[in-house]
């Protein structure tokens, strides 16, 4: 038996080390792993994803704590996706997160992971995504992922969860204007955390009138506007019922099924733009079977769209 | 992509003290290894499950308490109970060198860098124990 179908079977009996060294082979794109994510595939599909974005120190990782602990009271069990930043200079990363969340260490029933972003072309989306469906398959109740919600990729991940939680908190200079710019439209639950500070009332009253005149239509989700207090766990069961009634409404108004739709299909173009710029991209190094290409670029002979539409034939994509 | 160097640097017991451990954990990160910190005042039991969860290659013990010889026994005893010897322990903090020996003698830890550790030496090693 191979490596990847052995830890298949020792994940579905519920070991957890098993799971944890899945992960690390999607995390470093090992091939075996192919072989386990698509037997696991059937498994998954079962746990409400919950996306947890917003800026750096607006109390993500505490919140993810106390929502755990919510989940764990009623019985639930809890995977948890950490994302930091990796150092695009030395590969590096130092994850902290788990700092935030000691009251959860010990509990086998959450599965926590940290991962560095590492980031090197579009594989961080690709392992997110296998990460969320190993913990799916795993049998967690509810994976939350959370990501500072700078780049892309973070973006694109939390949009693809099932319910998407927006945090922001008072006196972060415009905290309105820095949420503004394409995380507004992902938000399905937003959370002024720190409530507890000042300016918490003027920034719920402005999270609630840009909510209101944000363009839906009759029957759309309106999105909450939930004030917590994470390091007090005030307002975190309110936050549990807002993302339970998000689930109930995706599920009655049908856009659950558009919702799993949308993350299949940018589930497989992820891993698709991962091959085809991997392929091309040893095909135009030094000995590679396109490398001319390069050379005729430099003289120019050829503009990069040009060398771009060869590739695609040379490649047979 | 390569495979990263995983590394849980950890806290156990009641100890408020984690200069020392930060400054190795920012000198593993510019190395290029992912560095995951515990926080203060860990158990065993929650060390152990952590370090399984993150599938790391290389535990850090920081510990200057004083409590090293109840602290790490247990835990690497719980690391074989769980399977996980395979996992490089290191242990670092004020322990004096008759203790040292005892742990790499007896208890599986792989080497135990005091005071003063040249932050290189510790990333020499972690290289050179995984052959890179």
């Amino acid at each position: 038996m191979s490596e990847a179908s052995e830890l298949y079977q020792r994940l579905l009996t519920g070991d957890r080390r098993a799971a944890a060294r899945l992960i690390s082979m999607v995390e470093d794109g090992e091939e075996g792993a192919r072989e386990a994510l698509e037997a696991l595939h059937q498994h998954s599909g079962r746990a409400h994803i919950v996306g947890l974005t917003g800026s750096g120190g607006s109390g993500k990782s505490t919140l993810a704590c106390r929502l755990a602990q919510v989940y764990r009271a009623r019985g639930k069990t809890v995977g948890i996706v950490c994302v930091d930043p990796t150092s695009p200079f030395t590969g590096g990363a130092l994850l902290g997160d788990r700092v935030r969340m000691q009251e959860l260490s010990g509990d086998p029933e959450v599965f926590i992971r940290s991962m560095g972003s590492r980031g090197a072309l579009g594989g961080l989306a690709v392992a997110i995504n296998d990460v969320i469906n190993i913990l799916d398959a795993f049998g967690k109740d509810y994976i939350i992922v959370e990501t500072v919600g700078a780049g892309q990729v973070e973006i694109e991940v939390v949009k693809y969860a099932h319910t998407c939680i927006v945090v922001t908190m008072p006196g972060a200079g415009d905290e309105i204007q820095a949420i503004k710019a394409g995380i507004l439209e992902i938000g399905d639950v937003f959370v002024v955390n720190k409530a507890d500070r000042d300016g918490a009332m003027r920034t719920l009253a402005d999270l609630e009138m840009m909510v209101e005149t944000k363009p839906g239509g009759v029957g759309a989700w309106k999105p909450p506007v939930v004030a917590t207090v994470a390091l007090e766990g005030d307002g975190v069961e309110v936050l549990a019922v807002e993302i339970a009634r998000h689930y109930e409404f995706l599920k009655e108004s049908g856009t659950l099924t558009k919702k799993i739709v949308g993350r299949m299909k940018a589930e497989v173009l992820a891993i698709l733009s991962l091959q085809v710029s991997e392929a091309a991209g040893r095909a135009l190094e030094d000995g590679g079977v396109a490398s001319s290409l390069v050379d005729r670029m430099v003289n120019r002979d050829i503009d990069p769209h040009g060398a771009a539409a060869e590739l695609v034939k040379e490649l047979n994509l | 992509m390569a495979a990263h160097v995983r590394v849980f640097l950890c806290k156990p017991g009641l100890d408020g003290n984690d200069r020392g451990v930060l400054i190795v954990g920012q000198a593993l990160r510019d190395a290029g290894m992912e560095v995951i910190y515990s926080g203060l005042k860990q158990t065993p039991d929650n060390l152990v499950e952590a370090a399984i969860q993150e599938d790391v290659d290389v535990l850090g013990l920081s510990i200057l308490s004083g409590a090293h010889m109840a602290l790490i026994p247990r835990i690497t005893s719980l690391l074989r109970e769980r399977e996980a010897e395979d996992m490089i322990v290191l242990a670092g903090g004020v322990i004096p060198a008759v203790d040292a020996e005892v742990l790499i003698r007896d208890h599986g830890v792989a080497r135990v860098f005091g005071p003063g550790t040249d932050t290189h030496d510790i990333v020499d090693y972690i290289h050179e124990r995984l052959g890179l």
